[in-house]
């Protein structure tokens, strides 16, 4: 994949939902500091992948999964590896904003508290420093002890992002972030995606195929649980190479 | 699943047809003008070229509209973006269906300065190319295209066959020859320049098809 270093790699992955097998032998490496977008239409297992990728499949019963998936050079599904672990290094947002019912602040301390940072001035800094880096902090410096609940649904949303980054992640999953939020709140999720991807890495599932070609420098194109194309995002968008995608992307699915 | 969107790109390409039509048209009455000195016939090609120069502002704008709109994809996407190429080279194709009936003027008031053999020649050559290249373009046919792009030579060839011999039979041996002798050599010019613009009509076609850029790439043929 070009010269790049690849951050987080899928080897060999299959995923059933009791006998539904839902991914398919799945390859896809995830390449560092770089956006790969993930498309496909309903069904087709993208948020279900990318929820391997921080284990939060294990939060659902009767699901079984095989295969490798390496963040760095290390299998997060080897046993021992604790997955609290990897949910901080690998954070996720989710497609409803989910502020915890406290003030804005303490929705990013508490992350920190729970991780073991104790130091009032630490707590600070990073509470700051991760409002700045989600572009909340000129909207919500002034009511930091307000709830988090009177946001709209944008500023929540990017609080979300803060509190992800408060714990200093090394990757962040987006899985269809602006599904619920208007236009410019999108633009503004959009812009700070552009932003976040010189200090991480990103993977986004969207079902907005325009998002998808605007964000993203990788896309890969799911299909009933198969891994159809993967390429550069303006090759998917210019001339992908499988008609499929090309039907999926035109929109000539029917 | 058909898409309204098919039935716009249907109506882009049949609007492509009818200028290419009209161009072809003007090609060859500007030529018949030529065979038979008709100053009234080219003059009337040189009023009819306002009629593709609009056909050519319609395309365009028609096709920025899909673009805004549609944010078209991959097919879709390259189909438009040539498209929008491909109205440029045959507007410049027409404009040198004028070149050649203001030749035609210039020279209509004396008799031909030799019979015309190769210039008729080239003149089929490009209707040929120009025909070939919209078929190519409406079939997706990267083949035929590159037919096109080969028989480029056969045009180039016949236009330095028409320089030489004005040259060296007429323009050297007869002074008085030479300003008759000019405008033939340049009507052979215009008609290898329109040879040109056939040849870049398919260039595009099998970027659109193939996503293959051969233009500027000929090894790649």
């Amino acid at each position: 994949m070009d010269n790049l270093l690849v951050k987080m790699k899928a080897q060999h992955i299959d995923f059933f939902y009791g006998k539904h097998h839902a991914l398919k032998n799945i390859n896809l490496s995830i390449a560092e500091n770089k956006v790969t977008a993930i498309i496909g239409p309903s069904g087709c297992g993208k948020s279900t992948f990318i929820r391997l990728l921080n284990r939060m499949n294990e939060l659902v019963p009767h699901t079984k999964l095989t295969g490798s998936i390496f963040l760095d050079n290390e299998d997060i599904l080897a046993p021992g590896v604790d997955p609290v672990d990897i949910r901080r290094r690998v954070g996720m947002v989710f497609q409803k904003p989910n502020p915890f019912p406290k003030n804005i602040f303490e929705n990013i301390s508490y992350g920190l508290n729970v991780n073991g940072v104790k130091n009032k001035q630490v707590i600070e800094e990073r509470v700051v420093g991760s409002l700045k880096k989600a572009a909340l902090w000129e909207e919500v410096k002034d009511r930091l002890h307000d709830s988090a609940l009177r946001l709209s649904g944008g500023q929540q949303q990017r609080l979300c992002i803060a509190r992800c980054l408060a714990i200093q992640p090394e990757v962040l999953l987006f899985d269809e972030p602006c599904a619920s939020l208007d236009p410019i709140s999108t633009r503004k999720i959009e812009e700070l995606i552009f932003e976040l991807k010189k200090d991480y890495t990103i993977a986004i599932v969207t079902h907005n195929m325009q998002q998808a070609a605007r964000v993203s420098d990788y896309t890969g194109f799911f299909l009933l649980g198969d891994l159809i194309e993967f390429d550069r995002t303006e090759n998917i968008f210019k001339a992908p190479h499988d008609p499929r995608t090309e039907d999926y992307i035109t929109g000539r699915f029917g | 699943m058909q898409r309204h969107f098919d039935e716009e790109l249907l109506k882009l390409k049949t609007d492509i047809l009818s200028m290419a039509a009209l161009v072809d048209e003007a090609i060859l009455v500007s030529v018949e003008a030529l065979k038979n000195l008709d100053e009234s016939k080219a003059k009337q090609v040189i009023a009819d070229d306002r009629k593709i120069d609009e056909m050519e502002l319609a395309i365009e704008e028609r096709s920025l509209s899909l673009l805004a709109q549609q944010q078209p994809m991959a097919i879709d996407l390259r189909f438009i973006t040539m498209a929008m190429h491909i109205i440029t080279d045959l507007e410049r194709m027409a404009d040198l269906a004028v070149d050649i009936a203001q030749r035609v003027v210039e020279i209509s008031d004396k008799p031909l300065l030799k019979p015309l053999i190769d210039i008729p020649r080239l003149a089929v050559v490009a209707q040929k190319m120009i025909q070939d290249a919209i078929q190519a373009f409406l079939s997706r046919d990267a083949e035929l295209a590159r037919k096109v792009i080969f028989s480029d030579a056969d045009a180039d060839q016949l236009r330095n066959a028409v320089q030489q011999e004005l040259i060296n039979e007429y323009m050297i041996k007869d002074p008085k020859a030479i300003s008759r002798a000019v405008s033939l050599l340049l009507i052979a010019r215009h008609l290898e320049r329109i040879c040109d613009h056939a040849t870049n009509i398919a260039e595009d076609v099998i970027y659109m098809v193939n996503a293959e850029v051969v233009k500027h790439h000929p090894e790649r043929l």
